[in-house]
């Protein structure tokens, strides 16, 4: 079975970490993933910025609306993601656009950059399983 | 990390939130001050064994609240009552805190906290010093270190500009120039602060940009300033000048790597080591620029934030896009008019055209800008690049003379040493 792991956290705390603080950090979270890792059994890792470089498209009766920040509703769970490479802001609003579009149903859509991005090893069909 | 390490990094992230809250119920800064103390201790005395609440700030003000009370009541024993209108909301003090938080008020009471520190009678640098102790919570010494003076001077200081505060409130009716309401302010008022507390951020973080200097100190401005700013933007996210405040200052700071030499010595951009600007801090301001360019909202810190952003999409110097710089800064010198932005539009022009029409340019501010130091800097330069040795040497002498640190009259030195090789 593939599976998700989120990580949730109090960022105002994360990003008032030293430099040194946040290296140790995640010389840590290596080690923990380096197994993984030399099995080949890691997938994407990313690490996201901050909430305050997210755009969420909510779907609105008419026009989806877009929002400053990020998804703050408790009563929708988060179901899927997509990581995808565009040129600006305004072609992932467009995407996040048509996503809704066609998703029947109530339905939010956070845009939010990548700070770190590594693509695993975990291939295509291995995710099918 | 350690377990007082990761508490110490809770209270400081709770603190603007926290100490707000306590702003607004006992409406004193020193009462306040001391509940949110007082609740820090018991924070650090029962959360390595009890673990960390869910919401460390809602915890923080309910203990504030309480603690702060008591302190009332104690001191009551001896002076006459105060009046029930002297702190607010004591009545429910034991409620459920938690449905508190959500509706909102803390947005106000951040805003607020930082709002106080910009008193428009206090000289810039007290605004600074006052909001890394009241907001950041940073020690005395942290900041006297920071400023270059003594523990006790800076003390003195801040204890003079919170006194200049608290008479202001007593002195004055609410609505007077200075005085901070404690109700939740109307969406003018609002906006007003906000345009406040961004230029009081700016300067926090400018004190360490423009010190000339790339040690922990400066830095610590920036990386506060940086903090502050996401603060402000998490409880306003919506505001485009803000995205461009920070943005601005994320681009500036992805510098710092680059802005000196082993010696000290003042690098400039075209001969930075552009690999050493930080890439996390870049790409996070163009991500926040491509939010506030939605907006179609323009603004100063837009415009500013949009200028730094070419210079850091440029992979090289020569890439720099110093046609679209000049119509940024015609923009920025139509929305606020300053001879420090003709004279920065001066040097985009100089790269786009030519030192001539630069030299044009910066002759319309020289009245004003004349006792700047980078404004006979760069005259010297494009005086330099134009051929006209004698005068350029006056130029930079007249820099030199102006200079506001060793290092800005060493990189003018350094110019003066060029010009030598140019005339033989």
């Amino acid at each position: 079975m593939l599976y998700a792991i989120l990580c949730y956290a109090h960022e105002e705390t994360v990003f008032a970490w030293s430099r040194e603080e946040e290296a140790a950090v995640m010389e840590k979270l290596h080690a923990v993933q380096a197994p993984l890792e030399k099995a080949g059994k890691l997938g994407p890792v990313g690490r996201l910025m901050p909430t305050t470089a997210a755009t969420t498209v909510r779907k609105g009766r008419d026009e989806p609306l877009v929002l400053d920040g990020p998804f703050a509703e408790t009563k929708e769970v988060l179901l899927g993601f997509y990581t995808v490479d565009f040129e600006t802001l305004d072609e992932a609003v467009a995407f996040a656009k048509d996503l809704s579009a066609v998703n029947p149903g109530s339905s939010s859509y956070e845009i939010r950059p990548f700070y770190v991005f590594h693509p695993g090893q975990i291939t295509a069909s291995e995710a099918i399983v | 990390m350690t377990d007082i390490g990761w508490i110490e990094l809770a209270l400081t992230a709770a603190r603007p939130q926290a100490l707000g809250a306590l702003l607004r119920y006992f409406r004193d800064l020193d009462t306040a001050e001391e509940a949110f103390q007082e609740a820090c201790l018991r924070a650090v005395r029962t959360w390595p064994d009890k673990g960390a609440p869910r919401d460390p700030a809602a915890w923080l003000i309910l203990v504030g609240r309480n603690s702060g009370v008591d302190q009332i009541r104690k001191r009551a024993k001896n002076e006459p009552l105060p009046e029930e209108a002297a702190f607010s909301d004591l009545s429910d003090a034991e409620e459920d805190i938690a449905d508190r938080l959500d509706n909102a008020h803390y947005r106000d009471d951040i805003l607020r906290l930082m709002f106080v520190c910009c008193h428009p009678d206090l000289p810039n640098t007290q605004q600074i010093a006052l909001s890394l102790r009241i907001v950041s919570g940073l020690t005395v010494p942290q900041i006297a270190k920071a400023f270059l003076v003594s523990d006790a001077a800076m003390e003195q200081r801040i204890t003079r500009a919170k006194a200049r505060i608290a008479r202001a409130q007593s002195d004055n009716t609410p609505g007077d120039k200075g005085v901070v309401g404690f109700e939740a302010p109307d969406a003018y008022e609002r906006a007003a602060r906000l345009k406040t507390v961004a230029a009081m951020i700016y300067l926090v973080f400018n004190e360490g940009y423009s010190s000339g200097v790339n040690k922990p100190d400066s830095i610590m401005f920036c990386e506060e300033a940086i903090r502050l700013v996401r603060i402000l933007l998490r409880i306003f996210p919506s505001e485009a000048e803000i995205m461009g405040l920070a943005t601005l200052m994320l681009l500036q700071h992805s510098r710092a790597g680059a802005r000196f030499d082993n010696a000290g010595q003042i690098i400039l951009l075209e001969d930075q080591d552009r690999s050493l600007w930080d890439k996390k801090l870049t790409a996070e301001a163009l991500a926040m620029l491509d939010k506030a360019v939605r907006h179609r909202s323009g603004g100063p810190y837009q415009l500013q934030a949009a200028i730094a952003a070419l210079h850091a999409r440029a992979e090289k110097f020569e890439d720099t896009d110093w046609w679209q710089i000049d119509l940024l800064y015609q923009a920025l010198e139509h929305l606020q008019p300053s001879p420090v932005v003709t004279l920065n539009r001066a040097v985009a022009v100089s790269k786009a055209e030519g030192p001539q029409e630069a030299l044009a340019l910066i002759e319309t501010v020289a009245g004003p800008l004349d006792g700047y130091f980078y404004f006979h800097g760069v005259r010297g330069g494009l005086l330099m690049q134009s051929g006209q040795t004698a005068e350029a040497r006056e130029a930079f002498d007249r820099a030199i003379a102006l200079a506001n640190s060793p290092a800005e009259a060493a990189h003018i030195r350094m110019q003066i040493d060029k010009l030598g090789e140019v005339g033989t």
